[in-house]
């Protein structure tokens, strides 16, 4: 047989380019948020009112955004939110959450699972646990489906 | 409730004859059987094998009991029964992508198809040449349409697609109907006018329902969210996140109360009382009580020799259905009032409920 037929290159070619009515996904418009505010949020966790800072990078979630390092720079925030807790306060932390929040929050927590640094993995399996007993398998079904991406 | 099973494969669709005797169903492959009642069993009368491709929907038309079944072929027959043989007439609908639902409209003149050419196909018949005719509503739908459902009025419809929108456009055919006063959903309704667009998160809308008043829509989204739009408090959407896997199936059993079952394999029942008052209700399905019986040792030594294990472990899910259920259906009782419906699943079951309002 010919060298030719062992050539994959074919299926790097992107066909969809061609097509006329290709679905153009716009519907999240960029809002301008870019996230939580680093100093505040540091300030929150050096004073020990950790509920707090979870509630306060929750609500300004940069999902709109279009640029990767705003987003990047939100989910290192997160996660040193998340990692500074303790076992045992995360219940009431959760608590305190409402129906959105704990979406995004699941969203944090798989988008951490990506970054996966050395020391977060355990930390952030604690608080799938502790979210997915409160919202169930909608919660992650909302974070595979969501184009809002965190 | 009763059960009845059809088999190992998954049913895909399935539709009742008026007096609920007969039922026709698709076995996932290219043909439609239809069952007769006959005391507790069900046994097959009709095979229906005209398509080429998976059958993808199945409605009957209760007054004129006529039958109308689409494909992945891209085709759709209308099937009227003439000396108790069913007899297929090709319809013309001129999609080059395949048909995934149709439905009936209430009046019976007409259907719509939906398919994956991101066009909805209103169909009428035309007496001169005999054969039924297609009216495209193509913009702005830009995916395939999953779910099609007709309001009371005979004239406007809902669409869910997988571009995460449901819609709501007229269907009125000026050649066989009047034009249609005013309703809650808009006054001027030429055909292809789409009368509501609203989507959420980034889920495709599996199944769209409307109520038996014809003012809100309720639809199921795959961010397994259910969301209902009433025309009646001006268009505002009321949502409601669950916790459960992506309902399937939708359907109003009277004014305010909704019942969808999906991948959970469990119908749950919803209420809607207004604006922002969408809540869930609880199960339709209440599991069965394990009766845990004290294992004899021979029970024991039994487990043990076949699964190397002397646990009891039963791998049958809690719930009735076996697999998610595809598609909800009335049984009994009209739309504003439903005492009895069925459900279909991916494990070859029909299942009908009963409901007390």
């Amino acid at each position: 047989m010919s060298k030719a037929t062992t050539n994959v290159d074919f299926r790097k070619v992107d066909v969809d380019q061609y097509e006329e009515e290709k679905y153009e996904d716009d519907a999240v418009v960029d809002d301008g948020v870019t996230g939580p505010n680093d100093a505040e949020v540091q300030a929150l966790i050096a004073k020990g009112r950790l509920a707090d800072a979870l509630q306060t990078v929750l609500s300004t979630p940069p999902i709109a955004s279009k640029n990767p390092a705003v987003k990047d720079k939100a989910a290192q925030v997160v996660m040193k939110v998340l990692t500074a807790f303790k076992a045992a306060d995360i219940d009431g932390a959760i608590k305190n959450l409402d129906q959105n929040k704990l979406d995004v929050l699941m969203k944090y927590i798989y988008r951490g699972f990506e970054m996966s640094s050395e020391g977060n993995g355990a930390q952030l399996l604690v608080w799938h646990d502790k979210v997915f007993a409160v919202t169930g398998l909608g919660s992650i079904v909302r974070v595979l489906t969501d184009r809002r991406r965190v | 409730m009763s059960l009845y099973s059809f088999g190992l494969d998954p049913v895909s669709c399935h539709a009742w004859n008026k007096d609920r005797t007969q039922i026709a169903i698709s076995p996932n492959n290219t043909e439609v059987h239809i069952y007769q009642k006959s005391g507790k069993e069900w046994t097959k009368i009709h095979e229906l094998t005209q398509h080429s491709g998976r059958i993808t929907g199945i409605d009957w038309a209760p007054i004129s009991n006529r039958i109308v079944t689409c494909a992945s072929d891209r085709n759709a027959y209308v099937w009227t029964l003439k000396d108790r043989v069913w007899k297929p007439t090709l319809v013309l609908l001129r999609i080059n992508r395949a048909a995934t639902c149709v439905k009936w409209s209430p009046l019976e003149n007409k259907f719509a198809l939906g398919s994956g050419a991101r066009i909805i196909s209103v169909c009428y018949f035309e007496k001169e040449n005999d054969w039924w005719l297609s009216k495209h509503i193509k913009k702005p739908i830009r995916s395939t349409v999953l779910s099609l459902d007709w309001h009371p009025n005979n004239i406007l419809l809902a669409a869910g697609s997988s571009d995460f929108q449901c819609r709501v456009f007229s269907g009125y055919i000026k050649d066989i109907e009047e034009k249609p006063g005013p309703t809650a959903w808009g006054s001027k309704m030429p055909f292809g006018e789409m009368l509501l667009e609203q989507g959420d998160d980034g889920g495709w809308v599996h199944s769209v329902c409307f109520s038996p008043s014809g003012n809100s829509l309720a639809w199921v989204s795959h961010s397994s969210t259910i969301l209902v739009t009433d025309a009646a408090n001006k268009k505002t959407v009321t949502q409601l996140k669950t916790e459960y896997l992506p309902l399937l199936a939708v359907l109003y059993l009277n004014e305010t109360e909704i019942v969808a079952a999906g991948h959970d394999c469990c119908p749950y029942q919803f209420s809607y009382m207004g604006p922002d008052s969408l809540k869930y209700i609880g199960k339709i399905d209440l599991p069965k009580q394990n009766s845990k019986v004290n294992m004899s040792a021979m029970q024991h030594f039994r487990n043990l020799d076949k699964r190397a294990t002397t646990e009891n472990e039963n791998t049958d899910l809690e719930t009735l259905h076996q697999n998610s259920i595809s598609q909800l259906c009335i049984v009994e009782g009209d739309r504003s009032k439903v005492t009895k419906f069925s459900s279909v699943g991916l494990d070859g079951d029909m299942v009908i409920w009963d409901f007390k309002h």
